[in-house]
């Protein structure tokens, strides 16, 4: 029976018959009022119940997932700091093995230096003249009275022995002066090794120094993040995003970077091999392109792991540094090799941009647009000096490209590890719009059980306003006779 | 774990060597030139068009060019066809050549006394089903006046599903001077046609933008 059939079931006429079907139907609400009533006001409350259930289950959650990310991210601070700390140390141990262990020769050679110094030092001592002996006896005869010639003659004579004692002992005294000048002279380039060594062993100090106040400055970190105190973790928590922003960016211009490498090398492999055979929807030239790049970052990373600067394998950071090192140089290797294949796919790339270049000025020459043919080949006769620069460049970029992909990798895992954190933020966040939503929906539901109960008294109002009236009127009865019952 | 792994690898094998075809890519163009008397004067233009085809044509890809002449239903009538080579140099190669056939075609040329389009199209039907590329188009260089022998029938459906029918240089006849009408309800009718049979059909009569003469949508 469909709705036609229904709606004149009762009567020929539609509307009589829709008349009937309301009376009915407003008859069986009203009968129906107080479990209808009573339906909707359960349908409401289960709904606002469960809506919270789900709510309170959901807040559970996020805060499960707040903590989580708490730990995370403290997690992933510490472990920073440990590498700066532990880092710093290695400079240390690497400043006093190489330096302080040269200190015993260094001693040694400060100790010939002043030795050598104070020998030098003594013989350069002064020695005063002695007086002449025969002073006191030259007293006494300058005592006699000259006016014996015999004595004047003497006298000449002791004058003369006397200068000329004079002037040797001068000479002798200049000599001992000159010597001790030239020894003092000798000693400058000991005092100024001395210096310089003296100097040398200042910066290493202070270079000791400047790494110990590092080290407490980190200590320092370190100790906040131990401590797990709300500040620190703001701090991390702005860091972290500020990282996640970074690593992006720089990816991203790592992604574009890739795609100059592929598009450098796509062609030149679909001449390798073979542009009509397909993976999927893609061509394998271009598979086998993106294949070589990805290889390349494969070995930049393990290269940059090798060497410690990053840490996203922990078994290769676990490995022993002879291990790590021949693996660093396995990788290097194979980058080599990826890079000079590179190079001269693009300089094969080159020639058949060449060889594309002479097809297209041929067409051009072959009629239809009018081209003249001789036009065509004087150009291509006057590039041909400038030809080698493009492919030299080309050449170039394909070599450089995937040394600079490699480093691809220090971003990589700043954006991995600050991805957590940053993910972990977001999720956090929706899972809290979820629960307002939830509870939003518990209060919405209740409410609208009561607008439903509401509109459904609105659909029968004309029963419950005739209940009403009679309501009244028998009341109206009741009151007299109660009125009279009483007198 | 063991056995997952292994079905996982068949799995992935199988798509890969599913995925490794050589079939369903690439695009096959086939060029219809109309050699009938009172076209062949259009025909230098078609020389553009010959050469923009092999300017952007890439590996992989099919081009064929064949003359409307009284019965176009002919292998003879294909000029040259090339499905060129997955290399570069050598697809370059085959475009010379190429270009090599079409300058001895134009050189000693001669005039057809009817034109069979529908010939020619189901001649370019039967030919892109056996490239099994993944466009198909089919470009019409003629001015659609189709003019049969006597005696010849071409009331059949063409086999032009999921092609991409391009008319160019539709060029105006003289009666359609006097009556455009006869041009547009010409135009309709191919339009009609192609369309039941599952392609599409458009018009392109300048023939100095041919930049957008393989696009799909």
């Amino acid at each position: 029976m469909n709705f036609p059939e229904l709606l004149t079931v009762w009567a020929d006429n539609p509307g009589i018959s829709a008349a009937v079907w309301l009376v009915l139907l407003v008859t069986a609400l009203y009968l129906a009022r107080g479990p209808a009533h009573e339906l909707l006001r359960a349908a409401g409350r289960l709904a606002e119940r469960g809506l919270r259930v789900a709510a309170r289950a959901v807040r559970h959650a996020e805060v499960r997932l707040t903590s989580r990310n708490r730990e995370v991210l403290l997690g992933l601070a510490a472990e920073s700091a440990e590498r700066d700390i532990e880092r710093e140390f290695d400079r240390v141990a690497t400043v006093v093995s190489r330096d302080l262990a040269g200190y015993p020769a260094l001693q040694r050679e400060l100790s010939e230096i002043i030795t050598k110094i104070d020998e030098d030092y003594r013989q350069s001592t002064h020695e005063p003249p002695l007086p002449p002996p025969w002073t006191e006896a030259i007293e006494a005869v300058a005592g006699i009275e000259a006016r014996d010639p015999s004595v004047a003659h003497v006298l000449e004579d002791i004058k003369g022995s006397l200068e000329k004692s004079s002037e040797r002992a001068l000479a002798e005294y200049r000599k001992r002066s000159g010597e001790r000048h030239g020894r003092l002279k000798r000693m400058l380039p000991y005092w100024r090794r001395l210096s310089g060594k003296l100097r040398e062993v200042s910066g290493q100090i202070s270079g000791l120094e400047e790494r110990a106040s590092k080290i407490d400055a980190h200590m320092g970190r370190y100790e906040g993040i131990r401590a797990a105190d709300d500040a620190t973790v703001r701090t991390l928590s702005s860091s972290s995003l500020t990282q996640f922003l970074i690593a992006g960016l720089v990816l991203a211009i790592a992604t574009f970077g890739g795609i100059i490498n592929f598009h450098l090398i796509a062609l030149p492999m679909s001449e390798m091999v073979g542009g009509n055979s397909y993976i999927g929807p893609m061509q394998t030239a271009d598979v086998a392109a993106l294949v070589i790049i990805m290889v390349e970052i494969t070995m930049g990373l393990f290269l940059m792991e090798s060497l410690r600067i990053t840490r996203l394998f922990p078994v290769v950071g676990a490995l022993d540094d002879r291990k790590r090192r021949a693996m660093a140089w396995t990788a290097f290797t194979f980058l080599f090799l990826l890079a000079g294949i590179e190079s001269a796919l693009a300089y094969m790339r080159d020639m058949l941009a060449a060889d594309q270049q002479a097809l297209v000025q041929m067409l051009s020459s072959a009629g239809g647009n009018g081209a003249p043919a001789g036009a065509a080949e004087g150009g291509v006769s006057g590039e041909a000096s400038m030809r080698w620069i493009p492919a030299v460049g080309q050449m170039l970029l394909g070599f450089i490209l995937p040394f600079a992909l490699t480093f691809v990798a220090i971003p990589l895992e700043s954006f991995v590890h600050a991805a957590r954190t940053v993910l972990g933020v977001l999720a956090v966040g929706l899972l809290r719009v979820l629960a307002t939503l939830f509870r939003v929906g518990g209060s919405i539901s209740r409410g609208a059980a009561n607008v439903l109960i509401q509109a459904y008294d609105v659909v029968i109002f004309l029963p419950l306003a005739l209940e009403r009236l009679a309501r009244s009127a028998r009341d109206a009865t009741r009151k007299p006779a109660r009125m009279v019952e009483d007198e | 774990m063991m056995r997952r792994m292994i079905i996982a690898a068949l799995i992935a094998g199988g798509l890969l060597a599913a995925g490794c075809s050589s079939g369903g890519h690439g695009r096959a163009v086939y060029l219809l030139m109309d050699t009938s008397g009172t076209y062949t004067k259009e025909l230098d233009r078609a020389n553009a068009i010959v050469n923009y085809l092999l300017g952007t044509l890439r590996t992989g890809d099919s081009l064929a060019v064949a003359r409307i002449d009284s019965a176009s239903f002919n292998e003879n009538d294909i000029v040259a066809r090339v499905t060129f080579d997955g290399q570069p140099s050598k697809a370059n190669d085959q475009k010379r050549a190429f270009r090599n056939a079409m300058t001895d075609f134009f050189d000693n040329m001669h005039a057809a006394q009817y034109t069979d389009i529908s010939g020619g199209l189901l001649q370019a039907g039967e030919w892109l089903d056996e490239r099994d590329a993944a466009e198909r188009h089919v470009l019409i260089f003629s001015d659609l006046q189709q003019e049969l022998p006597p005696g010849h029938k071409r009331d059949f459906e063409l086999p032009l599903k999921n092609t991409h029918v391009v008319a160019l240089n539709v060029a105006k006849l003289r009666p359609d001077q006097v009556d455009p009408q006869r041009y547009l309800q010409r135009v309709e009718e191919w339009r009609e046609r192609v369309e039941r049979a599952g392609g599409t059909f458009r018009v392109v009569n300048d023939l100095s933008r041919l930049q957008g003469l393989l696009k799909t949508s």
